[in-house]
């Protein structure tokens, strides 16, 4: 196998994922449709970056979402009070989450399994909790309003501009992890994933390695979280909440840990199909969590390792 | 040269010494093994030495530095490697990947090169792979290069460690139990891996069962029971010794095997 082989086998799943977001708005009935694929690529990019912390390190976050309100917060209130444009919000919040991961990395992200899941769920609890007592700069629990994107002066509205944009940070998030994969770092991380023994033996800075991608990682949130609060024009507590970083998880190892097209399809399902599920009235939820739970015992590598393995299984 | 010297070593665990004043030199260019019956503290000594655990007493020096406590990445940056009794591979990656993953110390691209998979990536990718294959074959697994680790057998995989400490390229190596589940034949043949291992001027630290391959290889040996160094010596003074003889089989074993020959 050449290394021009594997290049095209690397980006083989993003260039059908970006052939479908190209023809797919000929489909749309109402704009509607352009909100929810939009929606799902915001979350499609937050779950890449999860998926760059779990996927690819094998560390767990059930605190992520407090990268999403950091994110989205610092548009609101660096657009509402310091009058700056929102773009630049979007990197600062960015350049904040990342300040904000690397300090809180480095202590946690020693711990291990289940003891790494409860510290970071503390750090998104912290964050909640920040966001909703603060309330002078946040609006607290009711929360605040996000002023309009402006890119080059001219306003950004209107779900299908939004779909553009974020199809466009979705593609090129995917394709910043997926070249991440084939790099040194990325095997070092691979690595980590199984043995953390052999890889310090092997020359590996284990805690470095972690906090980077950690750090990366919480980036990527932050960006979806900004690009969420511009998209709503409205935010709220609820961004950062246990259940959205819980989502987060879900979206990651429903769409297969490790897989960039798996987080997207993750996002699908978790975005779209609570919209179709509205038909079943009370018994909405319980389908929804009959439908997640049938995918795992179905699938229980996630979505896309599961059919990749056994599309493999049946050609040999 | 000394390259390896431990001096009275030490580590406890729960009041048991598993490791006890131990002092050894290793010289550079030899194949130095440490045998001993099971919980001699062989593997113990392994870890102390590669990072794993902190001494309780007692200095490691790496080629005249002091290491002690240095942690198994740093350590590994300055020349040593080792494999693992209780396997420690990547068993999700392919076997070359695992290998690959043993050249990251002479890795040179930064992430923000990895991310953005400049050019740079690519070159070190292929000076990688093919460093790895290289490696690959000193140990005979070219032809699995491609399959998953984790679907290999035993010995293959045992050979897998040894390419991917390899590929660090250490100037030791520590080999903790190579020939365990080895037929009579992969044992011959990771003999004469080791031998081109030395013969490429790695020190060679072995820790083993197979008496065979100890006696066949080893130009000093050092023998632990319970913790503590017991004789070391030539292959020749440690075989003719009588107390190593009774560390193995116990007091009357060795006066029934004595019965035996006499």
């Amino acid at each position: 196998m050449n290394v021009r082989a594997l290049m095209a086998h690397r980006f083989a799943g993003l260039t059908v994922v970006s052939a479908i977001v190209i023809v797919l708005p000929f489909f749309f009935p109402s704009a509607y449709y352009y909100r929810l694929a939009g929606l799902v690529l915001i979350f499609g990019l937050a779950a890449v970056g999860l998926n760059l912390l779990m996927g690819f390190a094998g560390q767990v976050s059930l605190g992520h979402a407090g990268f999403l309100g950091i994110g989205g917060y610092s548009v609101a209130i660096g657009a509402t009070y310091l009058a700056a444009p929102p773009w630049l919000c979007i990197l600062g919040g960015a350049a904040l989450s990342g300040l904000v991961a690397f300090c809180v990395g480095r202590p946690i992200l020693r711990l291990k399994g289940h003891y790494l899941a409860v510290a970071t769920l503390g750090f998104g609890v912290l964050v909640t909790i920040v966001l909703t007592n603060e309330a002078t700069w946040t609006g607290g629990p009711d929360g605040m309003t996000v002023p309009r994107l402006m890119l080059f002066a001219w306003p950004v509205h209107g779900a299908d501009a939004w779909y553009w944009i974020a199809a466009i940070t979705f593609l090129i998030g995917g394709t910043l992890a997926l070249n991440l994969g084939d790099s040194p770092t990325g095997r070092a991380l691979k690595a980590i994933q199984d043995s953390e023994v052999a890889s310090s033996m092997l020359g590996i800075d284990v805690s470095y390695q972690k906090l980077v991608i950690f750090v990366i990682s919480a980036v990527f949130v932050s960006i979806a979280g900004s690009y969420l609060a511009l998209f709503n024009g409205h935010i709220t507590p609820d961004i950062s909440g246990f259940l959205r970083s819980i989502e987060l998880v879900t979206i990651v190892v429903l769409g297969g840990m490790g897989s960039i097209v798996g987080s997207l399809l993750g996002a699908t399902i978790l975005v779209v199909l609570p919209q179709t599920l509205t038909v079943l009235h009370e018994y909405e939820d319980m389908a929804f969590g009959l439908i997640l739970m049938g995918f795992m015992i179905l699938l229980r590598q996630g979505i896309v390792p599961s059919l990749m393995g056994w599309f493999a299984g049946r050609r040999s | 040269m000394t390259i390896l010297e431990t001096e009275r070593l030490s580590i406890g665990f729960g009041g048991v010494r598993a490791v006890d004043d131990v002092s050894l030199i290793v010289e550079a260019g030899q194949v130095f093994s440490i045998i001993g019956p099971n919980g001699a503290g062989k593997t113990t000594l392994f870890n102390l030495v590669s990072g794993l655990y902190m001494p309780l007493d007692g200095r490691v020096r790496l080629a005249g530095e002091d290491v002690t406590g240095l942690a198994p990445d740093r350590l590994a940056r300055r020349g040593l490697s080792r494999t693992f009794q209780n396997l420690q591979v990547f068993f999700r990656m392919s076997a070359v990947e695992n290998v690959m993953v043993g050249r990251h110390r002479h890795e040179r691209t930064g992430i923000v090169a990895d991310l953005l998979h400049l050019p740079a990536v690519d070159r070190q990718n292929r000076r990688t792979l093919e460093a790895a294959r290289g490696a690959l074959a000193r140990v005979g697994l070219c032809d699995v290069a491609n399959q998953q680790a984790g679907t290999l057998p035993y010995g293959a995989l045992k050979r897998l460690e040894i390419a991917r400490a390899l590929a660090s390229e250490p100037k030791i190596l520590l080999l903790d139990e190579p020939a365990a589940g080895c037929n009579p034949v992969e044992t011959r043949e990771l003999e004469g891996v080791i031998r081109s291992i030395v013969k490429d001027g790695v020190t060679v630290v072995l820790v083993e069962h197979d008496m065979r391959l100890v006696m066949n290889i080893s130009d000093r040996i050092h023998v632990l029971a319970n913790g503590r160094t017991l004789v070391e010596g030539t292959v020749a003074e440690v075989r003719s010794n009588s107390a190593v003889v009774e560390a193995y089989l116990g007091v009357h074993g060795a006066r029934e095997a004595g019965r035996a020959v006499g």
